[in-house]
């Protein structure tokens, strides 16, 4: 029996989500006896063009090359999974979508402006091909990444899991940093998946995994306000790594707006 | 005859010696990260001194002091219910032969006998709700009857407590091996049960003296006195009110983030789900807290049948309020206040039992 063949591509990202793979360790070994690795440059294998059974793709498209590129990989691939907050949403360079300024801070930044070739704006994967499957974060966690490797290889729909990261972090016995602190957390409108990372280390959750399903945002804005937050920093709570997430997008619209009217600001 | 059932603070460090000669691991509560969390205890200087809270809707914060009392608080964010029901376990492997046979390997719990300190009269109620629910559950059992129960008589209520309406407490009734009435010199101590006396005999107890047994029944009558208390409500009929307007008020307030049901000692709902190892030989079939508020919760051939905050919000306290009573003989809610205090946004299900009692203005 030939083994599935899978290919990692990178688009605009930093990489982290790569070393998701690569954090396996020895289990990246497993992974290997399991499926052939045709191309995942960080680990060495490079042949961008193979046909594949499973394609994840990291970074949002932010070129008109990327453009041509994922339209290909699409083509040359069974299921595509984007992994990762740039993948599935835009991510962080997403902010650029935000004031329509994309001119103005390319010719601020770079040096010779004429050389770069940008999108106005930043696209997620899906909005250009179809996706099979989602899997958020910045960074994705490795174990989402091998229930959805297994669950591919027996053949059956991986698991969506849209829960609230307020769950997880019950469970995992964290103390609420919001009802202790009075710090503004993203854990009730934000998707699980990370174990309640920070919430673990005393911190709020700033959204990483995107919106959860039926995120109460402007009711979690409304108890930030209460909590002494002004619009602008509520509108910065929402807009950050997935800033393009349909009810982060609108919630922070809001706040942006009632920021920019105030007179005091 | 005056009893002899007083422990001067100075010895409450032989209980612990009581404990641990007769094989208990003790944990009992101490400050993390603000809160008061079970953790083990090897001395008494580990207990919260002085410690006092402030509880209020979506609010909790502990205040030092130089009291020298150790249990001069409510509770934490949890009471019993992480140490009998587990928030995730693995309840079997299954395992692919060579064959294509399958076997199944059963995961034993095997627990240390436990003593708990500090336990709530509010906590023992519920605990008493979770035996009922888990009776012949072969994961919360072993941990169940490894338990020794302390429990100390609340002196000091928060705000957010109302266990004297309930009659749950602040004095524990049902349920301990051993009840301390906490004084500032030290404790009256009482004990319920062949484990209970058996430690109780070896405590190295003084007489109570008339003016300690006052203090107690005076402090007693004061943590009765408490701010919040159960409105008065028929349980079967909260189920006949899906239309009041109460719930979309309440919807429009609500998250949905289920901190609610994760610290209500009561609550027992689980999700289980399967954790297949990457060879996809071995699996691990494991159970995990659910909540009312969570998209799976009420995900039923094929469709959501809670799909909004409405929706799962009403499923919560008609059931812990109402339904709870046709199930278990009474309601689902022992006071302890924990929904209140650990709700992010502060919302307190009395007041929507009490707006349920206006009038809908849309029923004829
Ligand atoms: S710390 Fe954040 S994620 Fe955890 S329960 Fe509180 S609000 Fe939810
Ligand atoms: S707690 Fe929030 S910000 Fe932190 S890793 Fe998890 S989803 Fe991301
Ligand atoms: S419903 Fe609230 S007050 Fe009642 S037992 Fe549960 S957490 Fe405590
Ligand atoms: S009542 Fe409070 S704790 Fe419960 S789900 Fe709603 S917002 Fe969360």
């Amino acid at each position: 029996m030939t083994r599935p063949r899978v290919a990692v591509h990178k688009f605009s990202s930093c990489d982290g989500c790569q070393l998701a793979f690569l954090n396996l360790g020895e289990t990246l070994l497993q992974l290997n006896e399991q499926v052939d690795i045709l191309h995942f440059l960080e680990a060495g294998m490079n042949d961008a063009s193979a046909d594949v059974d499973i394609a994840f793709v990291e970074g949002s498209l932010s070129t008109p090359d990327e453009l041509t590129r994922i339209r290909q990989v699409r083509a040359n691939s069974r299921y595509l999974v984007s992994i990762g907050a740039c993948a599935t949403s835009g991510g962080l360079q997403a902010l650029r979508n935000l004031d329509g300024n994309h001119d103005e801070w390319r010719d601020a930044i770079y040096a010779r402006p004429e050389f770069i070739r940008t999108l106005k704006e930043v696209r997620p994967i899906a909005a250009e091909v179809r996706v099979d499957l989602e899997l958020w974060g910045c960074p994705v966690s490795s174990t989402q990444i091998l229930a959805a490797i297994r669950a591919l290889l027996f053949g059956v729909a991986p698991v969506d899991d849209r829960d609230r990261v307020c769950l997880e972090c019950k469970r995992q016995q964290a103390v609420c940093v919001m009802v202790t602190q009075g710090i503004p957390c993203m854990g009730p409108v934000t998707r699980t998946g990370c174990g309640a990372l920070c919430p673990r280390f005393g911190r709020d959750c700033y959204g990483c995994y995107s919106p959860s399903e039926t995120a109460q945002t402007a009711t979690l804005a409304r108890r930030f306000s209460g909590l002494g937050l002004l619009p602008d920093a509520i509108a910065r709570r929402f807009w950050l790594i997935n800033s393009q997430a349909p009810p982060f997008l609108q919630t922070g619209r809001v706040f942006h707006r009632s920021a920019a009217s105030d007179p005091d600001d | 005859m005056p009893a002899a059932d007083f422990l001067p603070r100075s010895r409450l460090p032989d209980l612990l010696a009581v404990l641990k000669a007769q094989g208990y691991d003790v944990i009992a509560p101490q400050v993390i990260e603000g809160a008061l969390l079970y953790r083990p205890l090897q001395h008494c200087r580990q207990l919260p001194t002085g410690i006092r809270q402030q509880q209020q809707p979506g609010r909790y914060r502990l205040i030092a002091t130089d009291s020298p009392r150790q249990f001069s608080w409510a509770n934490g964010p949890q009471a019993l219910k992480p140490l009998t029901f587990a928030p995730r376990e693995t309840l079997w492997r299954s395992h692919e032969n060579d064959d294509g046979t399958l076997s199944f390997e059963e995961v034993p719990v095997s627990p240390p006998a436990l003593a708990i300190l500090g336990v709530r009269g509010c906590d023992l109620a519920a605990l008493a709700l979770q035996d009922q629910h888990f009776r012949d559950d072969p994961y919360y059992q072993p941990r169940r009857q490894s338990l020794l129960l302390i429990a100390v008589d609340c002196s000091h209520p928060a705000e957010t407590c109302f266990c004297a309406s309930t009659g749950d407490g602040p004095k524990a009734t049902i349920g301990y091996e051993l009840a301390l009435t906490e004084l500032d010199d030290g404790f009256l101590v009482r004990a319920q049960g062949a484990r209970g006396q058996a430690i109780l005999k070896a405590l190295p107890l003084d007489i109570t003296a008339p003016a300690q047994r006052r203090q107690a029944r005076h402090q007693h009558r004061a943590a009765c006195r408490q701010l919040r208390r159960l409105p008065s409500f028929e349980p079967a009929q909260l189920i006949q009110q899906g239309r009041h307007p109460a719930w979309d008020e309440v919807a429009d307030a609500c998250l949905g983030c289920g901190n609610c049901t994760s610290v209500c000692p009561s609550c027992f709902c689980f999700s289980t789900s399967e954790a297949p190892d990457l060879n996809g030989q071995t699996s691990s079939h494991q159970r995990q807290w659910d909540s009312c508020f969570s998209e799976g919760h009420s995900y039923i051939h094929g469709r959501h049948i809670r799909p909004d905050i409405r929706t799962r919000y009403r499923q919560w306290l008609t059931h812990k309020f109402g339904s709870w009573v046709e199930q278990y003989g009474r309601s689902g809610c022992t006071g302890c206040g924990r929904c209140i205090s650990w709700c992010p946004v502060g919302i307190d299900p009395l007041q929507v039992l009490s707006r349920l009692s206006d009038a809908d203005p849309d029923e004829p």
